[in-house]
């Protein structure tokens, strides 16, 4: 088992490429939304967004980690958890453990979200990035469990905290434990709530499914990535069921936000101080983290 | 009644017989009357066996019966008076989703059930059961009032999943669903969710919070429609029953693995054999969780709730090299 198990790491390079459309070593990608053929140096040190269109690229859970958080601040919880099989479920031949012992292999990572504490400008935050690379970003067991565990930590603590969502949904082979960690992650938001401390959600390409309607969009505050899919179903989906054809943008962050269904869409760039500068506005309230603590008997 | 599911084909036969010789009334003779015994007998026992031992998509098919009682059925049969409620005061009112204060055996109750619609009128001006955005809302207000005035809620839930068309993504239906799951983790009142037919995906959880999840002997509750999950699994919605089988959705496996709580016996062959007898089953399996629950102080309840769905999860620990 512990060969299997990837190593966490707090400075993975930024090589690691989460989309498609590359030349090996990165020497060039080409942008799939204008087509345009970027320089890979170029393209990187632009933080993976096309120089061109301003294409958000997806980031790995580590990608994301080293551009919002203070450098060597970052550990790592709860690394050690990983899928079970309770429903010892296959497709075809492919056993689950199976199919999860090659996805950890591929992404160097343990399941879909790395989940920890770290500071942004020296504010302490609890937080839990999830990877798409992890069959989708999938929810599973152990991301739930995860997640929730990142919120008791902001609780413990009284600490924010910080969920980056990228996922396509339920994981289908943990069935009716995928759907309850709906329920698990937003109960235990619902009791961070009580304690006061702010919960930062930022939705990447793709949000949809059953993360969109649980702790995604049950931030204080919910932030996008330009582009971003942020949806329910999925405009294919939609298009299926509905025999009509949606126009373009539809499910974007830009969508969700002209319908208010989020605060603000942010480009990739600016994600890191627009974070500081909202933990800053929570720390300025004239009450302390203790007294506060106090009034509520936490 | 018919049996017209395609695995209860030895039933429709013995009933055609039976049917038959009783065509006959008074002329029966006296071998006749022998065979018409014998032959209820053997449907009796043909009936027991196969409903002991239906698969889960078998179970899918009896859920999703189009004779099968409903919530509107439930409200005739086991409240003394219901008043619907109606709106979520924003947008419209949803009727995929019905409720309203509601009386059971004298004591007032806030009931929030989906409503699938019978005809094909019906049908159409309930979406089928599927919710709107404005559905939650309209629940997520009336559990709100029922908080405010200590009113246990009971959740009647009853759908393939939530509406997904464009409008309920401009509407906002994760918002709606996530903020239900929200709202419904602290709540401070007893709450009890029963699963009476489908219980389908996120449609179905956002009015399933609950100190007590109950499911119908036939009925099942999954991640996600056996139709969706055949397509995303195997790109071929034909894989349904594959898929249903796999994800374990019928309540007596959920019950095995302590996802549901207890299971509500169904009459002989399905509850759509007799809704009264369903009913009646119902309402003594309400009474004794409310009553249960109603004993707890309120600190236990919501204590208990937030155990109840924190613990659910299966995962493994590996070894980390640090």
């Amino acid at each position: 088992m512990v060969k299997e198990a990837a190593v966490p790491s707090t400075g993975q390079n930024m090589s690691m490429n989460g989309s498609k459309p590359n030349v090996p070593g990165n020497l060039a990608v080409k942008c799939p939304k204008c087509k345009e053929i970027l320089y890979g140096r170029d393209w990187e040190k632009n933080l993976k967004v096309c120089t061109r269109c301003g294409f958000h690229f997806k980031l790995t859970a580590h990608e994301r980690i080293e551009l919002l958080v203070d450098p060597a601040s970052f550990v790592e919880t709860n690394a050690d958890i990983i899928s079970a099989d309770p429903l010892t479920f296959s497709v075809r031949s492919q056993s689950y453990p199976g199919k999860a012992r090659e996805e950890r292999q591929k992404t160097g990572l343990n399941e879909g979200v790395v989940t920890g504490h770290a500071t942004i400008e020296s504010k302490p935050l609890a937080f839990a990035i999830m990877d798409f690379n992890f069959i989708g970003g999938s929810m599973s067991s152990a991301v739930g469990e995860k997640i929730t565990r990142a919120i008791e930590l902001g609780i413990e603590q009284h600490i924010p905290v910080l969920i980056a969502s990228t996922s396509g949904g339920a994981r289908m082979q943990e069935g009716i434990y995928s759907l309850m960690q709906m329920a698990k992650t937003a109960a235990a938001l619902a009791k961070l709530r009580e304690v006061q401390c702010p919960y930062f959600s930022l939705l990447t390409d793709p949000t949809t499914g059953g993360v969109t309607a649980s702790f995604a969009m049950l931030g204080d505050v919910i932030l996008a990535e330009p582009g971003a899919l942020v949806c329910f179903a999925g405009p294919r989906v939609i298009e299926g069921f509905m025999h009509v054809k949606l126009p373009e943008g539809t499910g974007s962050a830009e969508f969700v936000y002209q319908h208010g269904m989020i605060d603000a869409v942010v480009h990739r760039k600016d994600l890191r101080q627009t974070l500081n500068r909202l933990l800053g506005f929570y720390t300025k309230q004239g009450k302390t983290s203790e007294t506060r603590g106090e009034e509520h008997g936490v | 009644m018919a049996y017209d599911l395609e695995f209860e084909k030895p039933l429709a036969e013995l009933d055609k017989k039976i049917a038959a010789l009783q065509r006959k009334g008074d002329r029966l003779k006296p071998d006749e009357q022998l065979q018409l015994q014998e032959t209820e007998r053997e449907l009796q026992q043909r009936t027991e066996e196969i409903y002991k031992n239906l698969s889960s998509w078998q179970t899918v098919l009896v859920a999703r019966h189009k004779d099968r009682p409903y919530a509107a059925d439930y409200i005739n049969l086991v409240f003394d008076d219901f008043f619907e409620l109606h709106g979520d005061r924003m947008f419209a009112d949803d009727h995929a989703i019905m409720a309203g204060l509601a009386s059971l055996d004298g004591k007032t109750v806030m009931l929030v059930c989906h409503q699938k619609g019978r005809d094909t009128k019906e049908k159409i001006f309930r979406n089928s059961g599927m919710p709107h955005p404005e559905g939650y809302r309209k629940a997520h207000r009336l559990m709100q009032h029922a908080e405010k005035f200590g009113l246990p809620i009971i959740t009647l839930i009853d759908t393939a999943g939530a509406s997904i068309t464009l409008g309920d993504e401009e509407r906002g239906q994760s918002t709606a669903i996530a903020e239900n799951l929200y709202l419904m983790a602290r709540l401070k009142t007893p709450i009890i969710a029963v699963i009476i037919g489908e219980g389908g995906s996120g449609g179905a959880l956002a009015i399933s919070i609950a100190n007590r999840i109950l499911m119908f002997e036939h009925t099942v509750y999954c991640v996600a429609a056996p139709e969706a999950a055949a397509s995303i699994l195997y790109r071929d919605t034909a894989f349904a029953p594959q898929a249903a089988e796999s994800m374990r959705i019928s309540a007596k496996e959920l019950r095995a693995i302590h996802i549901v709580d207890e299971l509500i016996p169904e009459p002989l062959g399905g509850a759509h054999k007799n809704h009264k007898q369903s009913a009646a089953n119902l309402k003594t399996t309400l009474l004794k969780h409310l009553a249960e629950l109603n004993g707890l102080s309120q600190e236990v309840l919501l204590e208990q709730r937030y155990q109840r769905f924190r613990n659910i999860g299966v995962f493994d620990h590996v070894a980390v090299e640090v």
